[in-house]
């Protein structure tokens, strides 16, 4: 599973991992939304240092992880992102939907 | 143009095949010398247009996709992915952000990506026959060699 997730009161920490694109996105997007539905997460933390590689897939990960956090009414925040996946969300405008911290 | 050297690879819509696309590009890509950054754009642009292909030009079946790969005058890089899918009916609206015939795994921003991670996008399309994706990179050519 390129997706592992540990879970602290409430508090949904997801750590991505290897090659996100189409191949591997269905995978994570179904495990985050069974730990969504699971735990109802006051706040969902995508940790992707250990991400090496991601296209227009990971935007659509992302996107359905803010989408299904607003439907719990929790926050959403992205950590680490690695150079190659920023840029490729900064050209999707990402950025002004989703909270990115270092 | 002058072609220097080039790569033809055929295998079929499997989307295993995506990862090994895009590194065999980037493997490729490495006789330009171009810089990690130079490299994940071309492996970023590669796994979208492969990742079309695999999508939409064969919903239901597996089919052929060739990914051709040039080192073409002035230092660049060509990068075609031809299949013999369903083709798309309108190119202009199929390239707009956001757009996409796909389920909710898609983004719709396959063609934004491409456009942003390359030099050169054409996009040639007939239904029924199928779509030539061709892409350039041009390759900065660095100080000291």
């Amino acid at each position: 599973m390129p997706v592992t997730c540990r879970e602290e009161k409430r508090c949904l920490t997801a750590l991505v991992s290897g090659e996100l694109d189409h191949h591997a996105a269905r995978a994570v997007m179904e495990e985050l939304d069974r730990r969504i539905d699971q735990v109802q997460p006051r706040e969902l933390t995508l940790d992707l240092g250990g991400l090496t590689f991601t296209d227009s897939s990971g935007i659509a990960v992302l996107l359905r992880a803010h989408r299904r956090m607003g439907q719990v009414q929790g926050a959403m925040r992205v950590v680490r992102t690695p150079d190659q996946a920023g840029k490729v969300f900064r050209a999707a405008g990402l950025e002004r939907i989703i909270r990115f911290e270092s | 143009m002058k072609i220097e050297n080039q790569v033809a690879l055929e295998f079929p819509s499997r989307s295993a095949n995506e990862g090994f696309a895009r590194t065999a590009a980037a493997c490729f890509a490495a006789q330009l010398d171009p810089t990690l950054e130079e490299i994940n754009d071309i492996k970023t642009a590669v796994s979208e247009a492969v990742t079309n292909a695999i999508v939409h030009a064969y919903p239901d079946v597996l089919g052929k996709i060739v990914l051709k790969l040039r080192i073409k005058e002035g230092h660049a890089l060509e990068i075609v992915v031809k299949d013999w899918g369903v083709g798309i009916a309108d190119v202009e609206q199929a390239r707009t952000p956001l757009f996409t015939t796909g389920s909710e795994e898609r983004s719709g921003m396959g063609f934004t990506i491409m456009e942003s991670f390359t030099d050169t996008l054409k996009v040639r399309s007939a239904p029924g026959k199928g779509t030539t994706v061709t892409m350039v990179r041009k390759i900065a050519r660095r100080a000291g060699r």
